[in-house]
């Protein structure tokens, strides 16, 4: 074997030449072998990770007042003393030298608009004078939150109680609510966060378009791996040979596009040869008739020309799923916004589950309740109107509708944006609108700790600590054992900037709402925890609280009841007949690629969580930028050069800002082209991530819109090259 | 005075998705600088479109028990300390180079302080009764930090009913990083 360690230094060498080397100490001050990392930490700190949602225990460790190291919670269900690499290297976050270190005011002298330096009080002021203006001109209506992240729950009580009830999250129609709607129509439930899913005890497991281990959720991944340890069998549906798809015994490259096709398939098969749990499916699920009728001509022939998988290995999978049954799992993935069938795609994956009668079974899907700390109550104000979408199951105003709403002022305007942790420039997808949207409003505030794209069109930014200074709520989850864990300061906030229960603080002052937040966050933490017999000085100690392990399979003769109208799984669900949508999922087909342009599509790397870490120059020494996949052969025919640097041009013509990096491989169909969604950031102040890589965002002109419950599904763009500037 | 032991590495190439979270754990532990790494990820994919295979690869210094760095260090700044690994003394260490040259596993860098410098098994850590930053740190469990010299079994126990291969023993290096397929 020719090994070489290329790939790591061919990487961080490519990344040295183009960032300032820190000056050497001297080797001679060095007094000996490993003295360096001999000199121990001066504490060592539990809190919980923010460089992905997931939310792993982590403790920080201290040396002359600085954050050197962090290693995972030995105790922490979500880490188990272990971590991923972004949150390893979560304190690249806390030192960005790009960080947003003071409130910012645009102000526009002599006709040029640019930043200056604000101190809080003043931005503060300003942002309640202007709120005050805006509710006395449009009503609180007019307003609208965008967040992602645990630290914007501050800021929701305070709008909450000053009459604002307008909240988006792209989190939802760009990423997983068509598997919530799912999971609701058929269970009455969703598949939570992080998912109630028992891979580690699967004895079959398909996943179909998840990338496991690229997506790398931390104690998803450790599951994972034992299931592979313990031999569990895997098939991976993917365009890509991902890292899960080399663990597997079945990679099967489907066509793009046409999940649902196969699905359906797998769905005819089980019914046909009677392979599905039959004392599950009788006792807990209504529409099997109807089911089998609906799914009648997915035969695997047909769906062989849809979806480019060979018939016998269509049934194979499914026979191989009808043998392992209740220890069988079909992952439902996580983002699967993609084509706008979405939700139909998703409830496919619910159905084929539900045949196997997985729920709450070794393996399968499984239900987890939270520790359940009692809440604080605030009051709340009425508003005179809120955004609904017109989605008849949205459960929550997709993003993209309040986009819409912003540029139209129809049924009302919408005037003023509060956008917390969120670059909806890169996250929304149709960029035009977006910034046509930004246009149309009187007031827009961004909350952040980095100069995110979004942020350069804000009247005013807000510079958040980083999780690494700051307290937040309690988090109070389920994770097989239900626990509650606490975020705290590691080191005091660096700069000017504070914290975001502090900033809701004095917001709340300004608002006219001086008694909303009545405790400082220390006395609000501790009352919570008195509720549960415990303490804020315990929890910051032990960083966390656990339950016995709560029982999390069915026992046998156990009587199931699902919050769905019929109080059963809905293999057929009447509600979206109800509403003139498919009561059993049916396949249409997609776009094709026009000839000489290749399917988009993107997806995770496991030491980024898209733009939020790609100005980490910890993790961007691991990966400075995103590279396009693109098939060998495909390549050659279009004469792309492997390393070479090109433009991507959509078919509507819209083309990437910057160039991306060309990586000719066997791992993708001949059809498609991938990227990691995340690089390609032109905001100026974004020192190491600005210009590398190529973003997804530029290309995604297309949306194909969820009918059910507006997802945006953005896997229907196709792109070519130019090496054109 | 405590047995001598016999470190070595067993890595689970099965479990490991490349993700480098021991990269990240162990520059960070070890203050390396930025540019550089004692450990590092190799992927290979063998075959052509849609037979393809995967083999994810933390690599590092072997520890080799016959090593040639040891063998070609002019000053003696390379050493085996008795516990089974190789070290180096940095300042004894010239910067030479000799030992880069005569690595066969492309182990070592030059540190911009000087110095010959490379995976010790956080021997630090292992003093104080701890297993390696990456070995704590990895996700999928893939790494496994044994002493061959203990009956505790645990090395059998990992290697047992599988495939287990290293790296260009022709080389007559005696190398200590064990790979299971
Ligand atoms: S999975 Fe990684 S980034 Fe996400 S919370 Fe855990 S350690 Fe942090
Ligand atoms: S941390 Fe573990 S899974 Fe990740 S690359 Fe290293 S050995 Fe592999
Ligand atoms: S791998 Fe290289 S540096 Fe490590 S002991 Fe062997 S010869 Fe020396």
């Amino acid at each position: 074997m020719s090994l070489k360690r290329r790939k790591f230094i061919k990487v961080s060498s490519a990344f040295l030449a183009s960032s300032v080397v820190a000056g050497s100490a001297g080797w001679q001050l060095i007094p000996g072998t490993e003295a360096l990392a001999h000199h121990p930490a001066e504490k060592v700190v539990p809190t919980f990770c923010e460089l992905c949602f997931w939310r792993c225990g982590v403790d920080a460790h201290v040396r002359d007042g600085k954050v050197y190291k962090i290693t995972g919670q030995e105790n922490h269900p979500l880490s188990n003393g272990r971590l991923c690499p972004r949150g390893t290297g979560g304190h690249g976050l806390l030192y960005d030298p790009d960080r947003l270190k003071h409130p910012l005011i645009r102000e526009t002298i002599d006709g040029e608009q640019r930043f200056r330096k604000a101190s809080w009080e003043e931005a503060l002021t300003l942002i309640a004078d202007k709120y005050a203006e805006i509710t006395e001109k449009y009503g609180t209506e007019s307003t609208v939150m965008f967040s992602h992240g645990f630290g914007a729950s501050f800021f929701k009580k305070l709008f909450k109680a000053y009459g604002i009830h307008n909240f988006t999250h792209p989190s939802y129609a760009q990423c997983r609510g068509p598997r919530l709607e799912a999971f609701k129509l058929t269970y009455g439930h969703g598949v939570g966060s992080p998912e109630g899913l028992d891979v580690k005890n699967s004895k079959y497991l398909v996943l179909i378009g998840t990338h496991l281990g690229e997506n790398m959720h931390n104690t998803a991944v450790q599951d994972f791996a034992d299931a592979v340890s313990a031999g569990c069998r895997i098939t991976v549906v993917d365009p890509r040979f991902s890292v899960a798809a080399g663990k597997a015994e079945r990679w099967l490259p489907i066509k793009a596009g046409t999940d649902l096709a196969l699905l359906r398939a797998w769905i005819n098969v089980i019914l046909k040869e009677e392979l599905y749990d039959k004392k599950f499916v009788t006792e807990n699920t209504i529409g099997l008739e109807e089911l089998r009728e609906g799914v009648v001509e997915a035969t695997p022939e047909r769906t062989a020309a849809y979806t480019g998988i060979a018939a016998e290995d269509i049934v194979a999978v499914a026979r191989d799923l009808g043998r392992y049954k209740n220890n069988a799992l079909v992952h439902p993935g996580r983002h699967v916004t993609w084509y706008g069938d979405d939700t139909q795609r998703s409830r496919a994956i619910a159905i084929l589950n539900a045949l196997l009668g997985n729920y709450q079974m070794p393996g399968g899907l499984i239900t987890q309740k939270k520790y359940g700390v009692p809440g604080v109550k605030y009051p709340v104000k009425k508003a005179e109107r809120k955004l609904h979408s017109k989605f008849p199951l949205a459960h929550s105003v997709p993003s993209n509708e309040v986009v819409e709403q912003t540029i139209s002022g129809d049924p009302w305007p919408i005037k003023n944006w509060f956008v917390y942790g969120t670059n909806l420039i890169h996250s929304l997808g149709e960029q035009s609108k977006t910034l046509e949207a930004i246009q149309n409003l009187d007031f827009m505030v961004a909350v952040d700790v980095l100069p995110m794209e979004i942020t350069g069109y804000a009247d005013v930014i807000l510079p958040e600590s980083t999780y690494l200074e700051r307290y937040d709520d309690l988090d109070d989850r389920t994770y097989r054992v239900p626990y509650v864990g606490i975020r705290q300061p590691v080191v005091p906030p660096m700069y000017d900037s504070k914290p975001g229960h502090e900033i809701a603080k004095m917001l709340a002052e300004k608002m006219g709402l001086p008694n909303l937040f009545p405790d400082d966050i220390e006395t609000y933490l501790d009352k919570r925890l008195q509720k549960i017999g415990s303490s804020l000085e315990e929890l910051k100690v032990k960083g966390l609280l656990k339950k016995p392990e709560s029982e999390i399979y069915r026992r046998p003769g156990k009587h199931l009841k699902f919050k769905t109208p019929s109080g059963k799984i809905e293999l057929v669900s009447n509600k979206l007949r109800d509403l003139g949508f498919d009561a059993v999922p049916q396949f249409t087909q997609h776009p094709e690629n026009p000839p000489g342009y290749f399917r988009l599509l993107f997806g995770r790397a496991p030491m980024h969580t898209f733009g939020r870490t790609s100005n980490n120059r910890f993790l961007g020494e691991l990966m400075p930028e995103n590279e396009l996949w693109v098939n060998e052969i495909s390549g050659r025919d279009m004469k792309l050069k492997h390393g070479e640097y090109v433009y991507l041009v959509n078919q509507d013509g819209a083309k990437s800002k910057t160039p991306i990096k060309i990586r000719l491989t066997q791992r993708i169909r001949p059809d498609a082209v991938y990227m990691v969604h995340g690089f390609g950031h032109t905001h100026p102040w974004l020192k190491q991530a600005g210009g590398r890589g190529a973003s997804d965002a530029d290309l995604v002109t297309h949306q194909s819109i969820d009918p059910i419950m507006g997802g945006t599904g953005m896997n229907n763009n196709f792109v070519t090259f130019t090496r054109k500037a | 005075m405590a047995r001598e032991r016999k470190y070595a590495m067993i890595i689970d190439t099965k479990r490991c998705v490349g993700c480098s979270a021991c990269v990240y754990a162990c520059k960070s532990e070890n203050d390396v600088p930025e540019g550089y790494c004692r450990d590092w990820i190799v992927q290979r994919v063998e075959g052509t479109f849609p037979n393809l295979k995967m083999l994810n690869r933390s690599e590092r210094c072997q520890h080799c028990e016959e090593a040639p760095c040891v063998t070609n260090c002019p000053t003696g700044a390379s050493y085996y300390p008795g516990d089974g690994t190789v070290q180096i003394e940095r300042n004894l260490c010239t910067g030479c180079k000799a030992c880069i040259a005569a690595c066969p596993y492309d182990a070592r860098y030059i540190h911009p302080d000087g110095y010959a410098d490379k995976c010790s098994f956080c021997q630090h850590r292992l003093k104080d009764g701890l297993k390696p930053a990456c070995v704590t740190v990895c996700p999928t469990k893939t790494l496994h930090l044994v002493d061959l010299n203990s009956n505790d079994g645990e090395a059998e126990r990992l290697m047992e009913g599988r495939t287990v291969t290293q790296d260009k023993v022709h080389a007559g290096t005696k190398p200590k990083l064990y790979w299971l397929a």
